[in-house]
């Protein structure tokens, strides 16, 4: 099938690339504007806000799957996208969020192919694979998406993979590269594993300590601008070789335990429901306290030469001050 | 003694830390310090193996293993000091008793102690703080994968063929080496590891079952529900033997790795008669 491409938005005339970064309001991908902001040039979207941003930076408040999106590659010729903006199931309902992370994405997809961008980076997550107490340790790439099995409320995150999938062998000149980080966490991160740990009070589950890893999100910026920048399409796990028990990663977060029965399953998703804890102990993601889902990380080590720079205690000790701060 | 003292004694006193300190001794510290065993900057490996827990197991069972099962150990040169090692033994009495032993055995090694990983059952982390407690002594749940990640981080890890059909089996069935699976023989053929084979004398007698109520077992989602005259383990004497490495090259057809796990049951029944006819009596 041979695409007609449209005639982008005029080229940047310093010869630099223009990259395009979505969810430019988020914590993550603030960092990775910073990185590529001077050798690059940025182009900032979000669904939530017009971003403020350095100078020389156009930022714009659009949603993905309404019209006005195209303009966008119109008045710029785009070389590249971060697609890192996601909805996240706290933020809204499943329908507004399948809309925005499934269809708006297929909406980028589609446009990248028309204004023949060079290269797509998705940024995913670890809860695609699900949590559950078979769960082999150190999955590889090619594990079966369970996540969908587990709950109707990850169906966009899956979805959203088998998207950037079929794109990714059907369309080779976008160079799709697809990274599924585990927890990532710091300061500004609004993610429910961030918020949770910014709690004086947190939800365990009695007797379950799932093995997990974390990883500074100044780590993960430098992950994606490495893999932008060496373009080696694929599907790759972002994680440290390093591993915690959730209910210890509380306590080195200087929270207190709040303990929930975890068993029989039903429990701890009525008092999550009852007490509202949506935004940082949702009931969907209940597995994920229960049951460990540890990522083997080798394959985007050895691709990209990547090391974390920060370790747990690093990542830790942002919450445990934060704490004391306010105290 | 002033009652302020007294006072701030019983406040620094942990019964936790008093427990530890009695248990674990230096000479369990120094052990633990000698194995070769990788984990991250809080002592936790990827499957939840703990340093910290992992004494406070061996010490706990090794007070069994010396004066409960008084167990009498051969071969333990066979093992390797380091580098990945499946050992491969005989199954039986109820409780995977033979698998803890085999544990310690490997662990307190003065040729080269090594932390062995046990295969546990699949419904293990479904249950409250057992299944992270097994976790943490380095019990992982029995998956391909996980067995092929341990090895390739070069890892000792117990499995026993015979699985539940073993460990399920009544005493009239003594030392009769059930249905041995094939997939312990792919496993060291794909990541060329040798298996180190071993005869376990003593577990039959720990939990002798005289009926396994079926349906019981069935109601209870567990794998056998057996009658047997104690629910805590009998003090049998127990005898373990290895035996010498066996290495396999890779075969192609699956009757070849039949043959091969045949060869692996000739080694362990060799090894289960050497225990028997070292054993002088049953308790």
């Amino acid at each position: 099938m041979v695409v007609e491409k449209k005639k982008a938005g005029p080229a940047a005339e310093d010869g630099k690339k223009t990259v395009l970064v979505t969810g430019a309001a988020g914590a993550l991908a603030k960092r990775v504007i910073a990185r590529l902001h001077g050798r690059y040039n940025v182009v900032a979207v979000d669904f939530r806000r017009k971003v403020e941003t350095d100078a020389g930076i156009p930022s714009y408040k659009v949603e993905m799957e309404k019209r006005g999106f195209e303009d966008i590659f119109l008045n710029h010729k785009i070389d590249a996208v971060l697609h890192i903006g996601r909805i996240f199931a706290h933020e809204s309902s499943r329908d507004r969020r399948y809309n925005a992370n499934v269809l708006g994405a297929k909406k980028l997809l589609e446009l990248c192919k028309k204004y023949g961008v060079g290269q797509v980076l998705i940024h995913s997550t670890y809860y695609v694979y699900g949590a559950s107490a078979y769960n082999p340790a150190l999955l590889d790439e090619d594990h079966p998406l369970k996540a969908s099995e587990v709950t109707m409320d990850l169906v966009d995150s899956v979805e959203l993979e088998s998207l950037a999938n079929i794109y990714l062998w059907k369309h080779p000149e976008l160079n799709i590269t697809i990274l599924r980080p585990c927890n990532v966490l710091g300061p500004g991160v609004r993610n429910s594993m961030s918020l949770l740990l910014s709690h004086t009070y947190t939800p365990v589950l009695l007797g379950f300590s799932p093995m997990m890893q974390f990883l500074h999100v100044d780590d993960m910026a430098d992950a994606l601008v490495l893999a932008f920048e060496k373009n080696k399409p694929g599907i790759y796990n972002v994680a440290p070789d390093d591993y915690i028990p959730y209910q210890r990663a509380v306590e080195e977060c200087g929270c207190r335990k709040l303990p929930v029965p975890g068993i029989p399953p039903v429990i701890p998703k009525i008092m999550s429901s009852l007490l509202n804890w949506g935004a940082f102990f949702p009931p969907y993601l209940i597995n994920y306290f229960k049951y460990p889902v540890i990522l083997d990380g080798k394959l985007f080590q050895e691709t990209f030469g990547w090391k974390p720079k920060r370790n747990l205690n690093d990542i830790f000790t942002y919450y445990r001050k934060t704490k004391l701060a306010s105290a | 003694m002033q009652i302020q003292e007294v006072i701030s004694l019983l406040r620094n006193f942990s019964a936790k830390e008093e427990l530890l300190q009695r248990l674990v001794t230096p000479e369990i510290e120094a052990l633990v310090a000698k194995i070769p065993k990788p984990v991250g900057s809080f002592g936790f490996d990827a499957w939840g193996y703990n340093e910290d827990s992992f004494k406070l197991g061996l010490a706990t069972f090794k007070l069994l293993y010396d004066h409960y099962f008084r167990v009498q150990v051969h071969g333990l040169e066979h093992i390797p000091k380091n580098g990945r090692v499946l050992i491969v033994p005989n199954h039986s009495g109820q409780l995977p008793m033979d698998g803890v032993l085999i544990g310690i055995a490997t662990a307190t090694n003065p040729k080269g102690p090594r932390a062995a990983r046990a295969m546990i059952e699949r419904f293990f982390p479904t249950v409250p703080w057992l299944g992270n407690l097994m976790n943490s002594w380095g019990g992982v749940i029995g998956d391909p994968v996980n067995c092929n990640k341990m090895l390739e981080a070069d890892e000792a890890i117990i499995v026993f063929p015979e699985g539940v059909r073993g460990s399920g089996k009544l005493y009239k069935d003594r030392y009769k080496l059930q249905r041995f699976g094939n997939g312990f023989m792919h496993l060291a053929m794909n990541n060329r590891t040798p298996i180190v084979p071993c005869g376990v004398v003593g577990c039959e007698e720990t939990m002798p079952a005289i009926a396994n109520i079926a349906p019981l077992a069935k109601l209870l989602g567990i794998p056998y529900a057996p009658i047997v005259p104690s629910l805590f383990p009998l003090p049998a004497k127990v005898i373990l033997n290895f035996g010498p490495p066996l290495h396999f090259p890779p075969v192609k057809t699956e009757d070849e790795v039949t043959q091969r796990v045949e060869q692996v049951k000739d080694e362990i029944r060799r090894l289960i008669d050497k225990g028997l006819k070292e054993r002088t009596s049953i308790y």
